[in-house]
């Protein structure tokens, strides 16, 4: 399903003395329908920035990304929107969304973009969000105001409202208690059984060796820094 | 798909100075494309030239037709051209003013453009508008207040809903949520965002403020000088700018 190749990439840095940055070289991988994947490495490794890839999000200096039958790494960015609406779902660790905006139309709009009735949305989303714990009261809210760990699980479940074939999953346990934790386990675990492929982070090595199939360290893509 | 809008090359000079020059696109319908640039940098002149209210000196805005599928706006007839601007195409200013008629009621504002279009019963007219009122979250009690009445978050909703309420399928935006307080801003890119999903709409937004555009639009491009530097999705743009002059846009971006 996800398809990395002869990956790599370099940041130029105009304004700073036309500075070049290379970050990442000949990264390879592949993640199978059904198949969790993590990345490892340490702090600056590139982890992030190949999910940034990944998703179109940082431009790639050369080789391939298949997602599907979409290579990113060449998309045009109308390409690009239609695998993010429909094959391509993106956990980060923060959550960006319009300011006032209630949450449970947060959690549905990924599934009001695709065409989905205003009621089934909001019914997928509320379900969630209770699987989620967040309390009823809360719903009518902008996330906003919320916790940090209250807003990554709003972002956990606008992240799986839609049953994405493909997904990036950036430390989605990180800020959560044992019980939330548990349950965001447990959705990854159903997405892995209804076929979906994830490439995931998780600094959490137990969540990591419960829901994760294969390790990939990304050190070994990282280029070496030169003096 | 064919492009709701196909932009070629087209160029503005004021005499020897550079309007904007080269600029070339495609837009799809539904999708949102977002103009950024500092002051003096063509996005204005830009968007006057793609909505027919500046004659280009070179170049095709091919707008893709009920009628008669992809033409070019340029060259067709002056009565042609303004039917679009009153059916097919809408435009919201940056002070609602320049959008609406102040001397006439909210109703009558909504209600005028309808008629332009050949809306002749007066309750269908008067119930059409105070539906489109309540979508842009007016009371329907202030149907017969003057916009002069309203603040300036509730004039630029009305200028919305003028705009709207004949089932435009690209909508020009110049600065759509300049000047307003910025709780009134995020309240006016949701209705926007869902105005946009529900009606399918295009739309090409000219704007400096950069978190707007990550709101509001799929793709981006960035204006110095005239001319295009950098295109691409939104957050790509943003995020991993390419040109020096985006670098010094995005990282110049003050932190809250």
């Amino acid at each position: 399903m996800i398809e990395i190749d002869s990956l790599s990439k370099s940041f130029t840095l105009h304004n700073q003395g036309g500075a070049i940055i290379p970050v990442m070289v000949g990264a390879h991988l592949n993640a199978a329908p059904g198949e969790c994947v993590a990345l490892t490495g340490s702090s600056g490794a590139g982890k992030s920035t190949l999910m940034r890839m990944i998703y179109g999000n940082y431009r790639a200096n050369t080789g391939r990304i298949m997602v599907g039958d979409t290579d990113v790494a060449r998309a045009t960015p109308r390409e690009i929107i239609q695998l993010r609406r429909h094959t391509l779902g993106y956990v980060s660790q923060f959550l960006r969304v319009v300011p006032r905006v209630p949450t449970r139309d947060v959690v549905a709009e990924p599934l009001l973009i695709l065409g989905t009735p205003p009621d089934v949305a909001l019914d997928r989303a509320e379900a969630l969000l209770a699987r989620l714990n967040i309390p009823g009261r809360l719903w009518s809210l902008s996330p906003t105001t919320f916790s940090g760990g209250e807003q990554q699980r709003v972002n956990i479940a606008r992240g799986f409202a839609h049953d994405f074939p493909a997904l990036l999953l950036d430390e989605p346990t990180a800020s959560l208690d044992a019980t939330n934790r548990e349950v965001v386990l447990t959705l990854i675990e159903e997405a892995k059984a209804r076929g979906a492929a994830i490439i995931g982070i998780f600094h959490d090595e137990a969540a990591r060796a419960r829901v994760c199939d294969r390790e990939v360290d990304v050190a070994t893509f990282t280029p070496a820094r030169a003096a | 798909m064919t492009p709701l809008l196909q932009v070629r090359d087209l160029a503005k000079f004021y005499g020897s100075r550079r309007g904007c020059e080269g600029v070339s696109f495609d837009l799809y319908p539904g999708e949102v494309m977002g103009i950024v640039g500092e002051s003096g940098s063509g996005k204005s002149t830009l968007l006057s030239c793609l909505a027919g209210h500046l004659p280009p000196d070179r170049g095709e805005v091919i707008f893709d037709t009920h009628g008669h599928g992809p033409r070019d706006t340029l060259t067709m007839s002056e009565p042609e051209r303004r039917m679009l601007m009153r059916t097919d195409w809408a435009f919201v200013h940056q002070h609602a003013r320049d959008g609406l008629r102040m001397g006439v009621s909210a109703g009558g504002n909504v209600g005028e453009r309808m008629m332009a279009v050949g809306a002749r019963h007066y309750g269908d007219i008067r119930a059409q508008a105070i539906d489109w009122l309540g979508r842009v979250e007016i009371a329907a009690d202030r149907v017969d207040d003057k916009p002069q009445a309203f603040s300036g978050g509730m004039q630029q909703r009305l200028q919305i809903a003028r705009n709207l309420v004949t089932g435009p399928r690209l909508v020009f935006m110049d600065e759509p949520t300049g000047g307003l307080d910025v709780s009134v801003q995020a309240r006016l890119l949701d209705l926007l965002r869902g105005l946009v999903r529900e009606m399918g709409l295009s739309a090409i937004i000219v704007t400096h403020d950069l978190a707007v555009v990550r709101l509001l639009a799929d793709r981006l491009m960035v204006m110095k000088d005239g001319r295009v530097v950098e295109d691409g999705l939104t957050d790509q743009v943003l995020d991993d700018p390419q040109h020096g002059y985006t670098q010094l846009l995005v990282s110049s971006v003050l932190q809250v």
